[in-house]
């Protein structure tokens, strides 16, 4: 889909691959045939620049045809560069990184309000975290008692000029959101039996939010683009597009 | 004469509009006292939430409210809700077309004492080059109330612009209708364009001016998106001369609005009293106006440039 579009952000979209599928596939209640179900489980990509990830669970779970899949970044598309409205199951933008989680705060509040037991996941990148809106979210979503809401962080180590530890150090990253007044919950990304009861453990947490903080591979699955920081933002050639789906399948 | 807070009138009305609609929430970024949005906390404290000092944080959780089906209530002072929050408002509010009302409070000079930090003279240029983005700038009380019900009941963001003085209220402004604007006084001499409180300042020049002999026609432009260009245009054609007022820089606001509008379609000579290139500064919001040209008498005088 990234090579076909000739740009894109593949290393993210494949770290945080085993994460959101798990979310869509086992933890989201939502129905691809009624977006707007007013119960529904909310998510939201923060680091927007992973749409791609996106739009395949969301094909995959039914909101669209998989044909538009190969649309992406085209003239026209429902499927453009960085999230929007135009594509079901997208509620809000996404794309400029830090508004996000506090998008997020605001769909928990709302269901707070409605007194309705609906979840609300964010996904959000490691580089990401550098924005200071960041924590004015995570400030407010602990003194809001925000334990509808579950934050999901895509530690893979890297950002688009290099290693996040050299960038901008983020560490140290649990002591951070804890210190901030959330519920931390620490797993290997790529590990669906740690993800699965992440996401139980979440739930089940009161009081206030839980991030889990995953650890993860930037490129997981494409052996020459694991790890690679070029891959952050770069597509794929066609010749490596088909040797990383044959590695992938 | 009477004189009022806008903010006051819109706490008032949003304790209004809130027992109408439970689905109306309002958010305050720790300025709840000045923009009176407190009135509507103390009513109905489960659908208000104070943010903090944290107005970017603030705006994207008004975007997520939204998208959840809230009609959801925004204030700050001015500055900080279209500087601060600039990119959370085109980003996560408009560029998603939500129902997010921004009711800024204290932009202008008039804001007074606090000087050039707190004064917003930038406000209406960062909002009008948003998409979907609708702005009104109230000249009074009771047209406040008019300008946040419209924001309530029609879809879309919204950028309302309150002052922080009392203003006297205008008599006879006629119906309010979105994006329509009031001509309050016929005249075929030249145009005069105002918004919020230089309307007043306008109505006081248009007295002198017609004691004077000239007939200035007098708009209260308070819906600057969406413009209405035909009033405008209407205006251009029948008097040939427009002098543009407004409490904001004269880059970007209503002064370009009628310039680009008049440009494209029908040239005529456009005067902007405004603020040209400078920051505010400290001072009585009477002293202010004074210092900036933008009192009744640099309207008259203005007026008898362009006769």
């Amino acid at each position: 889909m990234i090579a076909r579009a000739g740009s894109g952000h593949p290393g993210g979209s494949l770290s945080a691959a085993d994460l959101i599928t798990v979310l869509f596939f086992v933890v989201l209640r939502h129905n691809p045939k009624d977006p707007h179900w007013l119960e529904r489980d909310r998510f939201h990509m923060s680091k927007g620049h992973c749409a791609p990830l996106w739009y395949s669970v969301l094909a995959e779970s039914g909101y669209f045809p998989k044909e538009k899949l190969m649309t992406l970044r085209q003239l026209g598309s429902l499927l453009q560069g960085h999230p929007d409205r135009r594509t079901p199951g997208v509620e809000v933008a996404s794309g400029s990184l830090g508004q996000g989680l506090s998008i997020a705060l605001g769909m928990s509040l709302a269901g707070k309000v409605d007194k309705k037991p609906y979840r609300v996941y964010c996904l959000m990148g490691d580089g990401e975290i550098q924005e200071g809106n960041i924590w004015e979210a995570a400030m407010a979503s602990a003194h809001y008692k925000c334990d509808n809401l579950c934050g999901i962080l895509d530690y893979n180590g890297f950002q688009i000029d290099g290693k996040t530890c050299v960038i901008m150090d983020l560490e140290p990253i649990e002591d951070k959101w804890k210190a901030f007044g959330w519920h931390t919950i620490v797993i290997n990304g790529h590990n669906i039996n740690e993800i699965l009861s992440a996401y139980d453990e979440a739930r089940g947490t009161k009081g206030k939010p839980s991030i889990i903080i995953a650890h993860t591979i930037k490129g997981k699955g494409v052996s020459f683009m694991e790890n690679v920081c070029d891959f952050h933002g770069r597509a794929p050639t066609k010749e490596e597009a088909i040797r990383a789906l044959k590695e992938l399948e | 004469m009477e004189y009022l807070y806008q903010r006051d009138i819109y706490g008032k009305t949003l304790v209004e509009l809130g027992r109408q609609n439970k689905d109306i929430v309002v958010l305050d970024a720790d300025l709840s006292s000045s923009t009176r949005t407190g009135l509507f906390a103390k009513e109905f404290p489960g659908r208000f939430f104070n943010f903090g000092v944290a107005e970017q944080n603030m705006m994207a959780a008004a975007a997520g409210l939204a998208s959840c089906g809230k009609t959801v209530f925004v204030s700050t002072f001015a500055i900080f809700a279209a500087g601060r929050a600039w990119d959370q408002v085109r980003n996560s509010v408009s560029y998603s077309n939500l129902n997010v009302k921004i009711v800024a409070t204290h932009a202008g000079v008039s804001v007074g004492p606090d000087g050039a930090s707190h004064q917003a003279l930038e406000d209406i240029a960062l909002m009008r080059v948003i998409p979907n983005m609708s702005i009104i700038v109230p000249c009074d009380g009771p047209q406040t109330a008019k300008a946040v019900i419209a924001a309530a009941n029609n879809k879309g963001p919204f950028y309302v612009r309150l002052g922080r003085p009392k203003v006297p209220t205008i008599e006879n402004t006629g119906e309010f209708k979105l994006g329509k604007a009031q001509v309050l006084v016929e005249g075929g001499d030249l145009t005069i364009v105002a918004c919020g409180i230089m309307v007043n300042e306008a109505l006081l020049a248009v007295k002198n001016l017609i004691s004077k002999g000239i007939k200035p026609r007098l708009i209260n432009l308070h819906t600057i998106r969406p413009f209405d260009s035909d009033a405008i245009l209407k205006a251009a054609k029948e008097t040939k001369r427009i002098l543009v007022c407004e409490e904001h820089s004269v880059i970007g606001g209503l002064a370009s609005s009628v310039q680009e509008a008049v440009a494209e379609f029908f040239p005529v000579k456009v005067i902007c009293l405004g603020v040209k290139n400078r920051f505010g500064q400290s001072g009585e919001p009477d002293e202010l106006l004074k210092e900036y040209n933008l009192t009744s008498a640099d309207i008259e005088k203005a007026a008898l440039r362009i006769m």
